[in-house]
């Protein structure tokens, strides 16, 4: 009996996590579809599931803009970002984690409130930086706020992994005569890895997805993968099935990404859960 | 070591890598949005480089509320990101005053007298030209042919709201999803304000009088929306809070509308086989007349103007001064065929049979931006102009919320009173918060 209870408790289960599964990849579903209809298709009532795919929509795309030139400069914006922010957030994380002090607590709380200001109420003055420093429409420019704006989560991130480190492994390599560099960068870092890379994909999954001061920041030699998309919507005039096609071409590269390094994901962020 | 040795080097590559500078001499950054006359624009725009081989155009494609707000940030931060903005006829009065536009005198050759008055006077201010008209709209009364066959009705030359009324009761068949009528119901200053504003002029309601004072509790302003929310209640589409244009083309392209009332825009797009279901099927005739059956109607010019802030003023006006000539009219034709070059500018287009045989609606939109007169009168004086719009920067604030006010109602959160006191209080605020009203 328990047994029997037990076979069908797992199958709920698993139907619950397939149920749950296509409903939050439902969507993505939906846009792939949407891409290859005509503008008439996609918009029709009730949708249609079955259709004659084309691909004037992709065609049109790739008429109308560069890809491949967003593509670049999310990629370069992206890693970018990503790069410089662990190299902030690493020792950062590091001495909190590892040294408190009585203020540690509070500038984690003080960090972690940044993101709670919506990115448009300080539309003014970044715009204004940007425009001094002669960061408007750069890569640079935009790599830079990306990189501040996930800053917070990076370091919250890491100083979370780096408390699942024993701290006696770090005395021990300090016994053995390593400096404070030489524990960070030699004993802590390997130990610490898999969650740094979860980390490093969570971050490269926000700057690639970041919209808000990507519009507001560049308009067209560091224009990202999310002004492609936005470049499509039109307020007279059907565009559902281009959009579709933009937003497909656009989420491919990190959705091929991150299912390829899935495994290392959820390694990264189940890290230090089971001692 | 090396590993990290790796990422500091990497990190020096992508730093050098990314510098980039924004502008580069002889390049125009044009902002546009995504309207397929914009498109064929962009497309026919290598005809000007070559005879212009030291201008190079530069195009930043984005969603008309984001080229409203980086255009703006743009003008008044003075950052001069971009050397051609599109704007329509609410902003280039207001920006003007502003001293954000420069002032455009085009040369002979290019024959300003040929556009449309109506468009010309809307892109005047103080007697100064501040942007060319790229296309503009209007509004008309788009209907099934066939559905009117089948129920035995006929559209009048000059309908009125009645009449529509009549009309869309009859071909409702919400069983087969037909639905007798669709309107904008979308919130929004340009959604479905700039058709209840044109609704609402023609039953003689205005916004304000001339001391500023709202008058949107009016029994104008009440019958006026009363129709609006009885029609597609009870012949609309479901959801109709949801549809602005685009989503009320689509019903009507895929055979769902009985009658549309819109933008003359649609025109071409309707006629389109590739786009429409009902090409074969559509009829048009002029927007529907209310009680009062004047006022101004609606009128919306998608023009190109040049801002103070760019660094390459003149280049940029030769530019707007190609793309909205006779010459690149006849490029259009040439290249595209005459059903889609840009309407409603120049009355030089509306004169070649050609058009008039490639777009039957052609008369229709003619006459209707002709009629529009955003700068006339309505049933009482009034110290603002626009049609479908107040042309004052508050706005598109004040638009907005009493769009969402007039949604609601739609929705049934509120009845057509309480909308109306509501919005009339919001906006008494608002014109008092902007010092406009005391």
């Amino acid at each position: 009996m328990a047994l029997k209870t037990k076979r069908s408790t797992r199958i709920a289960v698993t139907l619950l996590g397939w149920g749950i599964a296509l409903w939050l990849f439902f969507p993505i579903f939906w846009m792939i579809l949407t891409g290859f209809k005509s503008e008439v298709e996609a918009v029709s009532t009730p949708p249609k599931l079955v259709f004659m795919p084309t691909l004037s929509s992709y065609a049109e795309v790739f008429e109308r803009a560069s890809y491949w030139h967003f593509t670049f400069n999310t990629v370069i914006v992206s890693v970018g970002a990503t790069v410089g922010a662990l190299l902030l957030a690493i020792p950062a994380a590091y001495s909190m984690a590892f040294m408190p002090s009585k203020r540690t607590r509070g500038t984690l709380l003080w960090m972690l409130s940044t993101r709670m200001l919506p990115p448009v109420g300080v539309l003014v003055p970044i715009y204004l930086l940007a425009r001094n420093t002669h960061l408007l429409d750069t890569r640079t420019g935009l790599g830079i706020v990306d990189m501040l704006t996930n800053l917070p989560i990076i370091v919250w991130m890491l100083f979370t992994f780096f408390r699942e480190v024993p701290a006696p492994i770090l005395e021990a390599g300090r016994m053995d005569g390593a400096t404070r560099w030489q524990e960070m960068t030699m004993v802590l870092l390997p130990l610490a890895l898999p969650g740094i890379a979860s980390t490093a994909l969570l971050s490269l999954i926000l700057c690639w997805n970041e919209a808000f001061w990507s519009l507001n920041l560049t308009s067209s030699n560091a224009a990202p993968l999310t002004a492609f998309i936005a470049s499509f919507s039109s307020p007279e005039g059907l565009f559902f099935g281009k959009l579709s096609a933009a937003s497909t071409l656009a989420v491919a590269p990190i959705l091929v990404f991150g299912w390829i390094s899935q495994k290392q994901l959820v390694r990264g962020l189940t890290f230090g859960a089971v001692k | 070591m090396s590993r990290l040795k790796t990422v500091c080097a990497l990190t020096l590559f992508l730093s050098g890598s990314v510098l980039s500078s924004a502008h580069a001499a002889g390049t125009l950054t044009i902002a546009t949005v995504n309207n397929g006359d914009m498109i064929v624009m962009r497309q026919l725009s290598s005809e000007f480089e070559k005879a212009h081989p030291d201008i190079h155009l530069n195009w930043v494609t984005l969603e008309e509320n984001v080229l409203r707000q980086r255009v703006t940030t743009d003008i008044a931060m003075k950052t001069g990101q971009f050397d051609v903005v599109t704007i329509g006829n609410y902003e280039v009065p207001i920006w003007a005053k502003q001293g954000w536009l420069t002032e455009l005198k085009p040369d002979a050759a290019y024959d300003v007298n040929d556009i449309l008055p109506s468009v010309r006077d809307a892109l005047t201010s103080d007697g100064k030209l501040y942007a060319l008209p790229f296309y503009a709209e209007s509004i008309m009364t788009y209907y099934r042919k066939d559905l009117f066959q089948k129920a035995g009705l006929t559209m009048p030359a000059d309908p009125t709201y009645d009449q529509i009324r009549q009309f869309a009761d009859k071909i409702t068949d919400k069983s087969g999803q037909v639905y007798g009528i669709c309107l904008r119901g979308k919130p929004g200053w340009g959604e479905n304000m700039a058709y209840v504003d044109s609704l609402a002029n023609t039953y003689g309601a205005q916004w304000f009088d001339m001391s500023w004072k709202p008058l949107l509790t009016s029994d104008a302003w009440k019958k006026a929306l009363t129709w609006y929310v009885s029609a597609l209640k009870e012949d609309g589409p479901p959801g109709a809070t949801s549809n602005g244009f685009n989503e009320n083309l689509a019903l009507f392209a895929s055979g769902h509308c009985g009658i549309w009332i819109d933008s003359t825009v649609a025109g071409g797009l309707l006629f389109d086989p590739k786009q429409s279901q009902v090409a074969d099927k559509v009829g048009f005739a002029p927007a529907p007349k209310g009680p009062y059956g004047k006022g101004p109607t609606w009128l919306w010019a998608w023009s190109l103007a040049v801002p103070v802030s760019s660094h390459q003023s003149a280049d940029a006006q030769t530019f707007i001064t190609w793309a909205t000539s006779k010459e690149y009219v006849k490029l259009v034709a040439d290249r595209k065929g005459w059903v889609v070059v840009p309407a409603g500018t120049r009355a030089s287009t509306y004169a070649v049979p050609e058009y008039q045989k490639a777009a039957p609606f052609a008369s229709f939109v003619l006459n209707a931006i002709k009629t529009a007169d955003p700068n006339g009168q309505t049933a009482q004086p009034r110290p603002y102009t626009g049609a479908q719009f107040v042309g004052i920067p508050e706005f598109q604030a004040m638009g907005t919320q009493v769009g969402q006010t007039v949604a609601a109602t739609l929705s049934g959160q509120m009845t057509v009173d309480q909308a109306l006191a509501s919005a009339q209080s919001s906006v008494t605020r608002s014109l008092r918060q902007s010092g406009r009203a005391r």
